[in-house]
């Protein structure tokens, strides 16, 4: 017999400027797989969630993350209690 | 504060909100949205880059939050140091760098619409100059 236990991690997920207005929200809490490890994989998890989200990340390229407000590739490792923030290029100064 | 430690310059930059925007419409308000804490670092570390990249004394950032009008100020970045060009130099450099990587996003507003402002490919290439 196999068994197998799925394990889940919890995180913060905050959207800014135009990816905030499409989501439709500044931030929330969600709890997935622990096999989404990746910004990547985390934006192929919200796309299948909801149409919103795929609009959002439309253009996924142009789309910059942080990680406990630290900038990283879309192929940086994610773990669990991590703040993870998508937004457009910034516009400041 | 500036001019302490044998200051021979000091440079400043004022940034401020324009009246219209790139297609020549009236701009009424514009408001900067920020990412808490995560500016603060980005400016910190553009500063501390500069202070390696230049003999300068001393560096001061302000950036403004919220909605701002027309012709208000947006940015103040002051540097002074012994000679001219380091303060020239460094605040050109802060100045580039707050634009490509401090977390800031402008929403212009205009009679009937708002518009998020997108990011100019100069700034990045902006960038290339020093590197």
């Amino acid at each position: 017999m196999v068994s197998f236990i799925e394990k889940f991690i919890n995180m913060i997920i905050r959207y800014f400027s135009w990816v905030k207005d499409i989501v439709g929200k500044s931030e929330e809490i969600i709890s997935i797989s622990s096999d989404i490890d990746t910004p990547e994989k985390l934006i192929d998890h919200l796309i299948k969630k909801d149409e919103k989200y795929k609009k959002a990340f439309d253009k996924r390229n142009v789309i910059k993350v942080a990680q406990n407000k630290i900038y990283i590739s879309k192929s940086t490792k994610i773990k669990n209690d991590d703040e993870i923030a998508f937004f457009p290029p910034v516009t400041g100064g | 504060m500036l001019s302490t430690n044998n200051t021979g310059a000091i440079v400043n930059f004022l940034g401020t909100v324009r009246e219209k925007d790139k297609k020549n419409k009236k701009i009424l308000s514009m408001t900067l949205e920020h990412y808490p804490l995560m500016t603060e670092n980005e400016i910190l570390k553009i500063a501390e880059q500069a202070t390696k990249k230049w003999d300068i004394n001393c560096v001061s950032i302000i950036h403004r939050i919220g909605k701002l009008y027309p012709k208000e100020k947006i940015v103040y970045v002051g540097v002074s140091s012994k000679h001219r060009q380091n303060a020239f130099d460094a605040c050109s450099f802060i100045m580039d760098y707050l634009k490509s990587n401090a977390t800031f996003w402008k929403l212009e507003e205009f009679e009937h619409t708002k518009k998020w402002v997108i990011q100019d490919k100069k700034e990045i290439e902006a960038l290339k100059k020093w590197s």
